[in-house]
């Protein structure tokens, strides 16, 4: 009985019950239609499990997580666009718009599959400690911090669109065939990816989990609910909150570059304002500081778009702002809190039942 | 042990001086109380030493210059400090806010893993606050004088080698006063404590040396008795009559 209550045995006992559904119910029951855009929604639960570390636990409200899910994809695809062209060829939309005989210089290491597969996630991690550390040095934070996070994914993809003939502008990296070898419309192959990136989740679930029950976890938490005093135990509150962030952008940054082969295409229009608020929505509603509330949440608010914007492509964006703010201002801890909420409910139900019955035999 | 030593301190706020000038020497050991009418400039004083706001002049413990240097530096060089409103991780259980104030000096590797047990010198500290029973329960759930007791435990896990306490019996029982006085007498034994108060019967208990504070100077120092007989401390606390009731019929009954 011991075995199944603890938190790593529900812990485990929940990673045992998400591999099953990702790896053998859900191939099993969706079409491979359905089954591609799962994968683009567990895309943006990778996203989410940053935040919920980032935000939820570290309190940095990352409206610009599109920055690094931008960074890890573009890496990719870069890639993936050089190996579609061949060797010696560039890749189409250069021939298209560009002057260029040859690649950019920054576009050469891209060539390189390593190369590529380290900076999908490096790259986001190196900008975020960059960044991180000028910001939280400065003491930048709340509201400020929120801001200057959008600002900073406005800017990556107004840059981008300028960048016609290195980048493909507005239109991206589109049009990508091939994953290392694979062809990507092979439905056989597609569900490999699926596989991978649901693999990939679990693994970052894993690993955030793991950081929020450490002591650093504990920190974490204590620096998001009173810096200051933080600061007069002796730690620099900038380099706690640097670990979180940079973290949360390495989980972007490799969302990002699985988001690519999933989905055939990455462009300023996925990574700009509106998107980096998406990634958060997921999150808040489904419970920042709960993994579970976060990810679930993401997948559900990924999945209801799809599902809605179909239906009533101008009403959505309206209906997706009220959920922001009614999950911000209503409950804050998100969906996530209502069980917490009914399981302190049945405890205290509980306990009022265990204190009568000593009173009942005594008498 | 290591003692304060404060030179020409001076504090300003666009204009306002808050702390003048002030020269203050603590004894290694000592268990010397701050205490002055409102305004006289002891949490600013504190608030200096501890690096939260600009000063000029010299501030040294054990030697070494405090001024300059950053919040988290002056902490790692051993001097801790509470608030007059308790602050403790309110969401995070007692045990978890005295192994963050344990680990300020803890490694990377350290920090990604999970607390297994009780640290030695967390144990310990429960054991001196008397908070053992409540080592599970979230900070936010305590007493007021509990949490006050948590925070002098977190700055004793912390191994500081100064405490500054500002105002730590305010609002506590006479039970929890006398308590608490009792506990800085046995960590005074090992340490430097300096404690800001307005209660004159705990300072008139517990006081090792007083030094009395007014307009952002240093108007008196001595033992108890000798702060009390000095004209100029009478003084002060009577031309204050109305504000400083308690300090006053404290000053009249020495």
């Amino acid at each position: 009985m011991n075995l199944l209550k603890g938190p790593s045995a529900r812990a485990a006992a929940g990673f045992a019950g998400s591999a099953v559904v990702l790896f053998a119910l859900a191939p099993l029951v969706l079409s491979d239609f359905r089954l591609g855009l799962l994968a683009k929604y567990l895309c943006i639960a990778m996203v989410a499990v940053g935040v919920c570390l980032a935000w939820g636990r570290g309190g940095l409200l990352t409206l610009g997580q599109g920055v690094f899910f931008g960074l890890g994809g573009y890496a990719m695809a870069m890639h993936l666009k050089i190996a579609d062209a061949g060797p010696g060829n560039l890749p189409d939309f250069m021939q298209l718009y560009g002057t260029a005989t040859e690649l950019p210089w920054w576009w050469q290491p891209f060539a390189n599959p390593l190369f590529a597969l380290a900076a999908t996630v490096l790259l986001p991690m190196a900008v975020a400690a960059v960044l991180g550390s000028f910001i939280f040095r400065r003491r930048v934070k709340g509201a400020y911090f929120a801001i200057l996070s959008q600002a900073l994914a406005a800017a990556f993809a107004i840059w981008l669109i300028g960048q016609q003939a290195t980048t493909g502008g507005t239109n991206g990296l589109t049009d990508i065939q091939g994953f290392f070898g694979y062809a990507l419309d092979d439905p056989v192959n597609q569900r490999m990816v699926y596989f991978v990136i649901a693999a990939a989740l679990l693994l970052l679930i894993a690993l955030a989990r793991q950081l929020i029950h450490s002591r650093y976890g504990e920190l974490l938490v204590a620096v998001r609910d009173s810096e200051e005093r933080v600061r007069f135990l002796g730690y620099d509150p900038a380099n706690v909150k640097l670990v979180a962030y940079v973290v949360a952008a390495g989980m972007a940054g490799l969302a990002g570059a699985l988001f690519v082969p999933a989905v055939g295409i990455i462009s300023p229009a996925l990574i700009g304002i509106v998107p980096s608020i998406e990634f958060v929505i997921g999150a808040a509603v489904g419970g920042r500081a709960s993994l579970v509330g976060a990810v679930l949440g993401a997948v559900a608010v990924a999945w209801a778009k799809t599902a809605l914007s179909e239906e009533f492509p101008a009403a959505w964006t309206y209906f997706q702002g009220l959920l922001f703010i009614v999950a911000l201002a209503f409950l804050p801890g998100g969906l996530a809190s209502l069980a917490g909420i009914v399981r302190r409910r049945r405890a205290t139900a509980e306990e009022k039942k265990a204190a009568v019955i000593p009173v009942g035999e005594a008498a | 042990m290591s003692g304060l030593e404060i030179r020409r301190l001076r504090v300003s706020f666009d204009g306002f001086t808050a702390v003048d000038g002030v020269d203050l020497d603590v004894r290694p050991g000592d268990l010397r109380f701050l205490i002055g009418p409102n305004g006289a400039g002891k949490t600013t004083l504190v608030d200096a030493v501890t690096g939260l706001v600009r000063a000029e002049g010299s501030v040294r413990f054990g030697g070494e210059e405090l001024l300059g240097r950053s919040v988290h530096r002056i902490a790692r060089s051993g001097i801790g400090r509470t608030f007059q409103t308790a602050t403790v991780f309110e969401e995070l259980t007692v045990l978890q806010n005295l192994d963050i104030a344990a680990g300020a000096g803890r490694s990377l590797w350290t920090m990604l893993r999970r607390r297994k047990d009780v640290p030695e010198p967390v144990a310990r500290a429960l054991e001196t606050v008397g908070l053992t029973e409540l080592a599970d329960s979230p900070a936010g759930t305590l007493a007021h004088g509990q949490k006050q007791w948590l925070e002098i435990g977190m700055l004793l896990v912390q191994d500081v080698r100064l405490l500054l306490l500002d105002e730590p019996v305010a609002g506590m029982s006479h039970d929890e006063r006398q308590a608490t006085g009792e506990l800085l007498q046995r960590i005074s034994a090992e340490r430097t404590v300096v404690v800001i108060e307005h209660d004159m019967d705990f300072m008139r208990s517990f006081a090792r040396s007083v030094s009395v504070l007014h307009a952002g100077k240093v108007l008196s120092e001595g033992t108890v008795a000798e702060v009390q007989a000095d004209p100029k401390v009478q003084e002060v606390y009577l031309g204050h009559a109305a504000a400083e009731t308690t300090a006053d019929v404290a000053v009249q009954e020495a």
